[in-house]
């Protein structure tokens, strides 16, 4: 992690917060280019979720990973609070490797 | 004309809570994550206090850890924070009015879930009352949160405590409400099969960048917006 990296970021972030709310203010965007930008986090999210738990480097690997994932994904579906989701994923992941 | 009423600043207090304490635990996840992936304590924290989008934050410690490039992990985190733009366009007219630099501060604070808190009120003043209440509320609890993570990281295992499946656990909360539409569902489809199938072919830190060209399911004609295939309106 380096400095350079948390700057840019830094800067980036809060340059595309401040474009939309202070800049552009009045713009109407073009509907096709919101609707991409709206579906970003769902095609990068559900990437880092698959990578997270089912590579390893260069590798595919299953893990006790993927155990709290099934076990949030769960959660996730009942509806269950943000919190009662990461203790359970988290939790199964940990006990999974404690005692396997 | 704006009158300042406690009960409605009672009720924005007690909805920013209830997400700020999943934020303190999400931060606390990201500081423990952001020390072991190499991070100071005092870089964690510049990562929240500064950067302040969670899903970027971890994305890019994300790829970090396991070994991307500098350039990728900016990448992946970029893309993710595009979004804020968006919030931004919406979050304008509760800005505009104020002096230059509040406006500036409250930029800072458009993210995901103030934009929630905001986008549940329809009265002018009161959507003013509700950004600045969760802005100063989730701001704290997501840097309270990242502060004790980093403070403690530095002295455990992460994988121990099952914390390497910390960000995806934290990632599946934070897709569901893009789920709802099908282009949400066909773009998230696209990254995670994207995201796997690359990785042996890719330098670490590509393959989610490919993800993102889930995004292009939106050139398509806005499709009517169903929540559910079984949804009958």
């Amino acid at each position: 992690m380096t400095w350079t990296l948390i700057l840019s970021l830094a800067a980036s972030a809060y340059f595309l917060k401040l474009l939309g709310s202070v800049i552009i203010g009045h713009w109407v965007m073009p509907p096709a280019l919101e609707r991409c930008l709206m579906l970003i986090p769902a095609a990068l999210l559900a990437g880092l979720i698959a990578k997270d738990t089912f590579t390893v480097g260069h590798q595919f690997g299953v893990d006790a990973r993927a155990a709290g994932l099934a076990v949030a994904v769960i959660a996730t579906w009942r509806k269950l609070p943000f919190v009662v989701i990461i203790i359970a994923g988290v939790g199964t992941t940990a006990l999974i490797r404690l005692f396997v | 004309m704006h009158h300042f009423r406690a009960p409605d600043a009672r009720r924005f207090i007690s909805a920013s809570l209830m997400i700020g304490i999943a934020f303190v635990i999400f931060g606390f996840s990201f500081g423990v994550l952001a020390v072991s992936a190499g991070a100071s304590l005092l870089q964690a924290c510049a990562m929240s206090l500064l950067i302040f989008t969670g899903a970027s934050q971890m994305s890019a410690v994300s790829v970090i850890a396991t070994g991307g490039s500098a350039a990728s992990a900016f990448g992946g985190a970029v893309l993710l924070s595009g979004r804020n733009a968006v919030y931004g366009l919406a979050m304008a007219p509760v800005l505009r009015g104020g002096s230059l630099p509040s406006r500036l501060l409250g930029a800072q604070w458009v993210i995901d879930e103030t934009t929630a808190v905001v986008s549940a009120e329809t009265d002018a003043a009161k959507r003013r009352t509700a950004f600045w209440i969760s802005g100063v509320i989730l701001y704290a609890s997501w840097n309270l949160g990242t502060f004790l993570g980093a403070l403690l990281g530095a002295n455990i295992n992460p994988s121990d405590f099952g914390l390497d499946a910390a960000f995806p656990v934290m990632f599946t909360a934070m897709v569901v409400p893009h789920l709802r539409t099908k282009a949400g569902r066909r773009a998230a489809l696209f990254g995670a099969i994207a995201a796997v199938a690359l990785v042996p072919l890719m330098p670490i830190g590509l393959p989610i960048l490919v993800s993102a060209l889930g995004m292009l399911f939106g050139l398509a004609p806005q499709q009517p917006l169903t929540t559910n295939s079984e949804t009958t309106e």
